[in-house]
């Protein structure tokens, strides 16, 4: 354990903008100019604005599922939170010592997804998310973090995307599926480094690591759609754990590689797989990392969710078999990154209710959903937050619970797990699907599609 | 009495409206300038109709989801603002002595009305400081500060209906009183969380426009803050 925490130390370091001193071993003393620059660096308008006028009303509270599903524990209310940990760092100007820094990563991981929620029920709508990020950063700045983000920092790093998937995997995986499924559309392909499409694809690295069909699926929409697309060499992974580790240095990597494959490969837009962080970061983050003049991406980011609308229920270039619907009772979860933070809700409803002749809404819903408690980077934080996962999971269980659903809907990868890890914990009885599963079961394929038996 | 009378609403009155406006103008002031640098997502995506509508909702009782869920909390929380606001400008007392001043002044409240709005204030005030206390997840947060500028805050109210109704002490001792408590809240205010009084409308637009704004745009929906 500590092993990977001195690699990753090294491979900061040999970085030359970076701090040597930011990333070491836990035992090593406290750099408190680190931390008072970071606090400067964010100590502006409205940072100073939240800190000074929380009116300590507690309307935050029951907006927190955190609080919610610890029996309305005070300590959990999104204010409290900041208090202790943000708060305190400005009010003692950042000297802290290492024992601060280790029970700031309890509260800042470990009991807080960044979801955002909090924002909407405050009467001054202060970004607690945000100010936590601050702290994120600042822990970050010292090696507290989460072992499993740390880890996938230094995969970052090294690989350029978080899971170290190299760069003939990725390409091998794209060959395999692109075979595999052909057998079943007829001249699928999943071109790689294609200029002059109009989407690059990028996709979320346990795709290729653990989940290929995930690619294959999408591929096979993509073709039945006659889409112009590829896959890029590099700069594939739309994910960002970083980001989550309050590393903005390390989030900037992953983001700059995507934007200038899409650049070089000429595309007219970025397309997403069905993750819901990644797309915060590729849409909306990663312009501020870089540095781009007006907060946008260089190229347009679009969410498989968008692509998949547009398909089926505004161009009808996808058509669904009626009779292949999911007539099981279905719900919808909404990722925070991509409902709230995202802005895809009714378009996850109008799809869900395009292909389910079921769906049930959960409540609440749509930009005032509660977080599935994977969010925020809880679910590659691993074993050690699991327990954690599964209380404050409660909320969402009982969510689901009240619908009735046996289908659940998810566009996000980290929602899945959570999904998944949830049905087991609370006995929920459901199948959680992504989109493109669905889609690929029930859409209609054209006869110019079908691959004929006797041709085999 | 009376020298320290004709001192507070004299000299020190003109020193605490400078310092009361002068802070609040100054203090918005240094942070627009400062978010001009720092704060360049606010601007990257500003638009008046997501700012506005942020911060709108949330001036009506029943205009956010959040106070909507608290419906007691809201009908409290809203008259206690109106009134703590509408009180002392509308005033007839206040005005008569505007008048004296500026030569002008603005429309009065019936003497009756104003009571209740004082009332109104006051209640609102030890409702406040009795949720403080009860509800664990407003207690856990509370400082001793907040408690004090509630008292604080009720001071003039207070005072004020005291004196004109000389209850409790001399009618000379109560004014003294009411002016001294309203110059230190009125001091106070710039420079404390009160200073919500301004700050408000801009952090509001903020998450107006991050959260709504910055979405709504390639098809995509803003969430709407309240
Ligand atoms: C415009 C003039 C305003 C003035 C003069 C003002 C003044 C005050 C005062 C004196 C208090 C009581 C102090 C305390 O709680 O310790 C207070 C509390 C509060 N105000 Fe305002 N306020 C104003 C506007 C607003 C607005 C527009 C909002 C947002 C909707 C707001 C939200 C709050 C909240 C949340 C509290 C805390 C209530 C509590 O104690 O639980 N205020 N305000
Ligand atoms: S961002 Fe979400 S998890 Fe964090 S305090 Fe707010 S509501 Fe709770
Ligand atoms: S709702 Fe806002 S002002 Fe009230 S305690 Fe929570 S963060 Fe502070």
């Amino acid at each position: 354990m500590s092993e990977q925490a001195q690699t990753g130390a090294e491979a900061t370091e040999a970085k030359p903008t970076e701090d040597p001193k930011a990333v070491e071993a836990p035992a090593a003393p406290v750099d408190t100019k680190k931390i008072q620059q970071i606090l400067a660096a964010n100590n502006g308008a409205r940072m100073r604005s939240w800190l000074n006028i929380c009116a300590h009303c507690g309307l935050c509270a029951e907006s927190c599922f955190f609080y919610l599903a610890h029996d309305k524990d005070p300590k959990l209310s999104p204010a409290y939170k900041v208090k202790v940990t943000t708060g305190e760092l400005y009010k003692r100007k950042g000297k802290v010592d290492r024992a601060w820094l280790e029970e700031a990563h309890e509260v800042i991981w470990g009991q807080c997804t960044m979801c955002r929620r909090c924002s909407m029920f405050c009467p001054f709508g202060i970004d607690i998310a945000t100010m936590i990020g601050v702290s994120r950063a600042v822990c970050n700045s010292q090696g507290v973090l989460p072992e499993g983000l740390a880890r996938a920092k230094q995969n970052i790093i090294e690989s350029g995307n978080q899971m170290a998937v190299s760069e003939e995997d990725w390409t091998e995986t794209c060959d395999w599926m692109a075979e595999e499924y052909a057998e079943e559309i007829a001249g699928l392909e999943i071109p790689i480094d294609k200029k002059g499409v109009k989407y690059m694809y990028t996709v979320n690295p346990r795709e290729p690591a653990f989940y290929p069909q995930d690619l294959g699926q999408m591929a096979q929409i993509l073709h039945v759609a006659e889409e112009s697309w590829t896959v890029p060499r590099q700069g594939w992974d739309g994910t960002n754990l970083a980001m989550f580790a309050g590393d903005a240095a390390v989030a900037a990597i992953p983001v700059r590689n995507m934007y200038q494959a899409a650049i070089d490969l000429e595309a007219e837009q970025i397309l997403m797989t069905e993750c819901g962080h990644a797309y915060r970061s590729g849409a909306f983050e990663g312009p501020y990392w870089l540095g781009l003049p007006g907060g946008r991406p260089p190229v347009p980011v679009k969410h498989a969710v968008q692509l998949f609308w547009e398909y089926i229920v505004r161009d009808g270039r996808i058509k669904i078999d009626p009779a292949k619907m999911i007539t099981e009772p279905a719900t919808l979860q909404d990722p925070c990154n991509v409902s709230r933070n995202g802005g895809l809700w009714q378009m996850m409803r109008d799809l869900a209710r395009a292909l389910c002749t079921d769906f049930r809404d959960m409540d609440p819903n749509c930009e005032y959903n509660h977080c599935c408690g994977g969010g925020g980077g809880f679910i590659p934080m691993g074993a050690e937050f699991k327990a954690r996962r599964m209380q404050s999971g409660r909320i969402k269980a009982e969510q689901i619970k009240a619908t009735g659903a046996k289908i659940m809907i998810s566009p996000c990868h980290n929602c899945f797990d959570q999904l998944n890890d949830l049905n087991k914990e609370y006995e929920l009885g459901i199948k959680v699907l992504s989109f493109k599963e669905i889609i690929t079961e029930c859409m209609i394929i054209p006869e110019k599609f079908i691959v004929s038996d006797n041709g085999d | 009495m009376d020298a320290l009378h004709e001192f507070l609403s004299g000299p020190a009155l003109y020193v605490t409206l400078v310092i009361f406006f002068g802070g609040l103008i100054i203090r918005a002031a240094f942070l627009l300038g400062l978010s001009r640098g720092k704060d360049q997502v606010f601007y990257d995506h500003f638009s008046w109709s997501w700012a506005l509508r942020s911060v709108l909702a949330w001036l009506l009782p029943w205009g956010s989801r959040s106070l909507r869920t608290q419906p007691l909390m809201a009908i409290v929380f809203f008259l206690f603002h109106l009134c703590l606001l509408a009180t002392p400008i509308f005033l007839s007392a206040h005005n008569i002595l505007w008048e004296g001043w500026a030569g002008w002044s603005l429309p009065t409240l019936p003497g009756i009305v104003a009571d209740v709005m004082t009332l109104v204030v006051l209640g609102g005030v030890v409702f406040l400081f009795i949720r403080r206390l009860v509800r664990p997840e407003v207690r856990l947060i509370s400082t001793l500060g907040d408690y004090l500028l509630l008292l604080l805050t009720a001071a003039p109210f207070a005072t004020g209906i005291l004196a004109q109704y000389q209850i409790g002490g001399p009618y000379d001792l109560m004014m003294v009183l009411h002016i001294l408590s309203a110059e230190v809240l009125l001091i106070i205010i710039p420079f404390s969380k009160l200073g919500h009084l301004i700050l408000f409308f801009f952090t509001r637009a903020f998450i107006g426009v991050d959260m709504g704004a910055r979405r709504n745009c390639q098809g995509r929906l803003g969430a709407k803050v309240w």
